[in-house]
């Protein structure tokens, strides 16, 4: 049999080899839109610094991980402090602004106050056997959870790069963090 | 021991509160064959939940009984995948 084509496309219909690669191309970003739905995503912002603060962004990141989420923390303003060596380990319980404190604000204020508070939160922490700030974030950082240093705010605050603990991403963004949240099933803002 | 499954390995979490229980029953378990059964002790009441929580939303993972000993919460998660 002849492998002429006498019913030979016209100019403008796309060839046989075109339309080949059409196919593997498609095939190629079929198969990249499939593993994309693979896992679900979490991408959470943590803004806050305070130790009652740090808490949530780390449990449910390790959490998500448990529960197989890809998940991003985007670190910016005082939750950068999470990340930081030196200052995740002495992270502050301010003792003014919480009407649940049992000390009333007016006393609460007074200087060396703060370090009160703290202290009695890291006792309870201590005798309730909760995790600690540095090992929920060496935990999480096991687990594959991507924390990132926002690059604006270490700047800002006079960071380094090398202050911050070993697997934390530096050099981003609020794009970076943007893209996170548009491919992540559960964004929260912390 | 209970009759249905055999106990491949036991996690002890007992003290440790959330999201310890989870995060931990988690790293023990992706040491496990398919099919094999894991065992966690935990002190923490809200274990019960979570744990089956993370069971129910976790792929590869399923909670084969649980069991409100004295202080003791036990679990039994079977790796599925």
């Amino acid at each position: 049999m002849s492998t002429d084509t006498p019913d030979a496309p016209a100019d403008d219909a796309p060839s046989r080899a075109e339309l080949a690669a059409r196919v593997d191309e498609l095939e190629d970003a079929l198969a990249e839109a499939t593993s994309d739905d693979d896992g679900k995503k979490m991408s959470i912002i943590a803004t806050k610094g305070t130790l009652d603060m740090a808490y949530p962004p780390l449990i449910l990141a390790s959490t998500a991980a448990a529960f197989g989420y890809d998940v991003t923390v985007f670190h910016t303003f005082w939750g950068l402090d999470i990340l930081h060596e030196e200052r995740s380990k002495n992270l502050k319980l301010s003792s003014v602004g919480n009407p649940n404190m049992p000390v009333p604000n007016a006393v609460a204020a007074l200087p060396g106050m703060d370090r009160v508070t703290t202290k009695m939160m890291e006792k309870k922490i201590a005798d309730n056997d909760t995790a600690t700030i540095e090992e929920l974030l060496e935990t999480s950082l096991d687990m594959g959870v991507e924390f990132q240093a926002c690059q604006m705010t270490i700047d800002l605050m006079g960071y380094d790069e090398a202050d911050f603990y070993d697997g934390v991403t530096t050099g981003v963004g609020a794009a970076t963090a943007l893209q996170d949240m548009a491919d992540a099933d559960i964004q929260l803002l912390v | 021991m209970s009759a249905e499954f055999d106990i491949t390995e036991t996690l002890d979490v007992k003290g440790a509160s959330c999201p310890m229980p989870v995060v931990k029953a988690k790293s023990a378990i992706d040491e496990l064959s398919e099919g094999e059964v894991l065992e966690v002790l935990a002190t923490d009441p809200g274990s019960m939940s979570d744990i089956d929580g993370w069971a129910s939303g976790t792929e590869g993972v399923e909670l084969v009984d649980q069991e409100e000993g004295d202080d003791v919460f036990k679990h039994y998660v079977r790796k599925t995948e």
